[in-house]
């Protein structure tokens, strides 16, 4: 028995694709993250890419500079201080860029929602966020769904006709 | 170790401002002296080898509210050969607070000063860089005040939920 790709190619080998769909592929199988973190979320992130949860199977090799990476995953507590350096990394970052909201803390401002006055209360009022994974830190499983989500994300996406620009068609047209 | 009671004979005895009124209900038993005095008395305590208080631990300010309108500045100090602590406090006005620098005596004392500074907005005279140390530099207000209001909005991005 043979392995997939080595039976397809024999059987006249080439395979019939659409290129949207190739470089969804592509960018989803390797959504390079930043190596970037501001909390304990940090720890459970350095925990998904050891050898135990192994991101490096979803071909997710963490780069130490915004300019090569495309996700950008948030991972911990974001304060005024800090607001202006996310934002600017996020700039920096070459598109297609994703960012992934990890934990309480980035989502809605988290244990500090009243009291934090140092606290801005989501990552989502400074830069666009894609996905947002609850928890307080949540537990590498739960970042593992959230790069399953992307994936999702990322495989549905449309080159040539976004999906946001049609609807806005759409709606000028009616 | 000495007693306490020692050290602060020792305390009392430099004290020219005020009078110098021992508090045994601290952890660790504190001083109450004037400002004024404050430079002075520690430098008493770091220089002299009987005492040789050669660490300050931590410097705490304690806002009593608008009522009382009193601020305290609380400093723990600690001598490593000797084993003993000592806590040192000066009552400052809450609309005026503003106290010697002691940094030249300990330099811990200099990030202690600037983080008093960020927080309560308590001046510390003779300190070489008096600023924010924790909230960014143009943040307004002292936000462990009593009667602190936040801002409503930071370069545009809201501070409220």
């Amino acid at each position: 028995m043979k392995g997939f790709l080595d039976q397809r190619f024999e059987n006249g080998g080439f395979i019939i694709t659409k290129l949207e769909d190739l470089i969804n592929w592509a960018r989803l199988s390797s959504m390079f993250p930043m190596t970037f973190g501001i909390a304990c979320c940090a720890i459970e992130f350095m925990s998904t890419g050891t050898t135990v949860y192994d991101m490096d199977r979803f071909g997710m090799a963490p780069r130490a500079t915004p300019r090569q990476s495309d996700v950008m995953i948030v991972a911990g507590t974001v304060t005024f201080k800090m607001a202006e350096r996310i934002k600017r990394l996020y700039e920096q970052m070459a598109e297609p860029r994703y960012v992934i909201s990890m934990g309480s803390c980035s989502n809605c401002g988290g244990p500090y929602w009243q009291h934090g006055y140092h606290v801005v209360k989501g990552v989502d009022r400074i830069i666009p966020v894609d996905i947002y994974v609850p928890g307080c830190p949540p537990r590498p499983e739960a970042l593992i769904g959230g790069f399953l989500q992307l994936q999702d994300k990322i495989r549905r996406e449309s080159v040539v006709a976004p999906k946001a620009i049609e609807r806005l068609t759409a709606k000028t047209n009616s | 170790m000495q007693p306490f009671d020692h050290l602060f004979l020792s305390v009392k005895e430099i004290c020219s401002g005020g009078d110098a009124v021992a508090d045994e209900t601290m952890t660790p038993k504190g001083v109450k002296i004037h400002p004024s005095d404050l430079k002075k008395v520690c430098a008493h305590l770091r220089e002299n080898p009987a005492v040789f208080f050669d660490m300050l631990s931590c410097i705490t300010v304690v806002d009593n509210g608008p009522e009382k309108g009193t601020m305290e500045i609380v400093y723990n100090l600690y001598s490593i050969p000797f084993n003993h602590h000592l806590a040192l406090k000066v009552s400052v006005p809450r609309d005026q607070p503003e106290v010697d620098s002691i940094q030249d005596i300990w330099k811990t004392a200099n990030w202690h000063e600037r983080e008093a500074w960020d927080l309560f907005g308590v001046t510390f005279k003779g300190h070489p860089d008096l600023r924010r140390i924790l909230m960014p530099g143009d943040w307004e207000g002292y936000p462990l005040r009593k009667d602190y209001k936040q801002q409503e909005y930071y370069r545009g991005v809201k501070v409220d939920y």
